[in-house]
């Protein structure tokens, strides 16, 4: 038997990756999916959350870095909180100039805080090391997992290769585990939330905010509530892909990859249904790992190929939109259904 | 001194980068209030006309068609027949994309057509990359000479006399077509108010159809024109101009489209004047500042009304 560790590998990057976009998808599903709110400036949030939390927890900058700040090499849960914060902070930032005014202002000010934020990275050396990207950024007990592992694989040399192999990769298996873990703590409680009053309110303000205000609601204050919470959870999505990819640059959070797909992923899965979100992920990952196979066999450039799967996803993307606008979950009717 | 001595140079690529983003911003405009969605792929349609415009020039070049520089510009009759065809094509291109998707959501409301737009933006784009690739391309590689205009402190070359010109007709032919044709009354009848505009007998499936062409012929030629300022083109041109077109409609007044060539030149000389104080490549970020400021300030922009 030959050794596999190639397929698991990719199998393990192709789920943490699934994953990390349904922590995102699960953000964009309490601001759009509940509230309404059309943020299309994901990709600045997720890079933001990766960033910060590379701070807080990367090495300090050595001498052939650019950055001369940060590096403070606390534990990842701050650098995951940190994230969150920061995001939330952004958020709130930019929701209150624009959540009294109609929806596209809000959308036009996302576009235009992602961009801020790309520029940020792009420019200012001395904080993100500019365009060479923040590197060697520490995952969580990986110290400890890859010398218990090395340990015991010289101890057993013995085993056979598939076991071996499998072992190999614990630290993967593991930091998979904890995007899981992560995912599923984020669903039961945006579950949670969506079933108390406030997740009323906030379905409410999408279906009719007017109607929303004249019952007495302070619509601002819940779409600001809205707006910060999916954009924290966007953080901690951020914070996941650092930790695991350990190398971040601006280009790693191109509008393509760090907004539009999560927003096919979570109109195909259904706007507004938590399981949706995740199962879109998953979905469209899927769709958009397995095209990439199969432009291997088609006669063009590796440019030509990545155009074509773009083209496939938004192309995917206006099917939905005409022909099955809900999604493949749509959201429960929560609000009073008279029997 | 020496920063101050820079402005009015300065002032001078504001006015022609607001030239560009103004006509861009146009079109943004009068999707926005006839349409009621602000369009996200106008950019990719700018994109869209620079490319027709640099094919049709190759394949005129390859004809024979004569393309010796007109005087003191760097094109001539083939690059100049290839920008109006540009302009007519892209137009067509757009209403094609109007019938087959657009005019299909229109029931489902702003947000989904938003949405839309978004997919047509990034497919548009990529359709782009997957012909030309993600590489620039030139109109001409030739090098032209500014002319020293001593008294002002200024230097300028003959094309961007030109972009400023054509920027300028155009702007008086909107002017002229929405104030003095039938169609354009229609088009600030329906504006104002679509139902009351249809009932009037207004046949509003030919304001949409004489909108996206107006505001597609104009994406073309702002497009095209980025590309003679800029000397290249690459399908990510007018996705990068999209924040700068969205802050100067938005300054102007979103939804008017004289606000959007006011807004448009105060971005874009705002833009350029901000470089002699910080890095070049904040110019995006100063026009999203601008914006955030005139939403904070006063939401309905510099010429708007009230909703």
């Amino acid at each position: 038997m030959e050794h596999f560790v190639g397929t698991i590998n990719y199998i393990i990057f192709f789920a943490v990756t699934a994953g990390t976009y349904g922590i995102l998808a699960l953000g964009l599903n309490i601001q759009w999916g509940n509230t309404g709110l059309f943020n299309i400036g994901i990709a600045g949030f997720y890079a933001l959350g990766a960033y910060t939390s590379a701070l807080i927890c990367g090495l300090p900058p050595s001498a052939w870095e650019g950055r001369t700040f940060g590096g403070f090499q606390l534990p990842f849960i701050f650098g995951l909180l940190g994230a969150a914060i920061v995001c939330g902070v952004v958020a709130l930032l930019i929701g209150a100039p624009t959540l009294r005014l109609r929806a596209d202002y809000l959308a036009i000010a996302t576009i235009g805080i992602a961009e801020t934020i790309r520029l940020v990275l792009n420019n200012e050396s001395w904080l993100t090391n500019g365009v060479w990207g923040f590197q060697q950024i520490p995952s969580p007990l990986y110290k400890t997992i890859h010398g218990a592992t090395s340990t015991y694989l010289h101890a057993h040399p013995n085993l056979p290769i598939w076991l071996h192999d499998l072992i190999t990769k614990s630290y993967d298996w593991f930091y998979l585990a904890l995007v899981l873990v992560v995912l599923f703590i984020l669903y039961l409680i945006m579950e949670r939330l969506v079933r108390s009053p406030w997740g009323r309110v906030i379905r409410a303000i999408r279906e009719d905010e007017d109607a929303t205000a004249m019952l007495g609601k302070n619509t601002f204050s819940y779409k600001m509530q809205a707006l910060v919470l999916g954009a924290m959870i966007m953080g901690i999505g951020g914070s996941m892909y650092a930790h695991y990819a350990r190398f971040i640059s601006p280009v790693s959070f191109k509008p393509l990859y760090g907004t539009f797909i999560i927003w096919v992923m979570l109109i195909l899965g259904g706007s507004g249904n938590n399981k949706g979100a995740i199962l879109g992920s998953f979905t469209v990952w899927g769709i958009w790992a397995g095209t990439d196979f199969l432009t291997k066999y088609l006669p063009f450039s590796a440019t030509q190929s990545a155009s074509l799967r773009v083209i496939l996803i938004a192309v995917l993307l206006e099917v939905i939109l005409l022909w099955r606008p809900q999604g493949l979950l749509p959201p429960k009717k929560h609000l009073f259904t008279l029997k | 001194m020496t920063t101050l001595a820079h402005i009015p140079q300065l002032l001078v690529y504001g006015v022609i980068s607001g030239s560009i983003i103004s006509l861009g911003g146009i079109g943004v405009s009068l999707t926005y209030s006839i349409l009621g969605f602000s369009n996200f792929a106008h950019g990719d349609f700018m994109a869209l006309g620079a490319y027709i415009a640099l094919g049709l020039f190759t394949l005129f070049t390859g004809l024979g068609i004569p393309s010796a520089p007109f005087g003191p510009l760097s094109f001539g009759f083939g690059f100049i027949l290839a920008f109006i065809l540009a302009i007519g094509l892209t137009a067509l291109a757009v209403i094609i994309i109007d019938r087959l998707l657009f005019r299909q959501l229109r029931r489902s409301g702003p947000i989904i057509l938003m949405m839309s737009s978004i997919g047509v933006a990034l497919g548009l784009r990529n359709i782009l990359q997957f012909f030309w690739s993600p590489q620039p391309h030139y109109y001409s590689q030739a090098i032209q000479p500014a002319v020293s205009v001593t008294a002002l402190n200024i230097r300028i070359k003959p094309d961007q006399v030109f972009i400023i010109l054509v920027a300028i007709v155009l702007v008086v032919l909107v002017h002229a077509f929405m104030r003095y044709t039938k169609m354009g009354k229609a088009m600030r009848a329906m504006a104002d108010n679509a139902t009351l505009a249809q009932v009037t007998g207004i046949n509003t499936d030919r304001v949409i159809i004489w909108t996206w062409a107006i505001g597609a012929g104009l994406a073309a030629t702002a497009g095209i024109l980025a590309g003679i300022e800029n000397k290249f083109i690459t399908p990510e041109l007018g996705w990068q101009m999209l924040l700068s077109i969205f802050a100067g409609v938005v300054l102007g007044g979103i939804g008017n489209p004289y606000g959007a060539i006011l807004g448009g030149m105060v971005i874009g000389i705002s833009e350029e004047v901000s470089t002699a104080f910080i890095s070049t490549g904040y110019k995006p970020a100063v026009a999203f500042v601008i914006m955030i400021i005139m939403l904070l300030v006063k939401p309905t922009g510099l010429l708007g009304r009230k909703d």
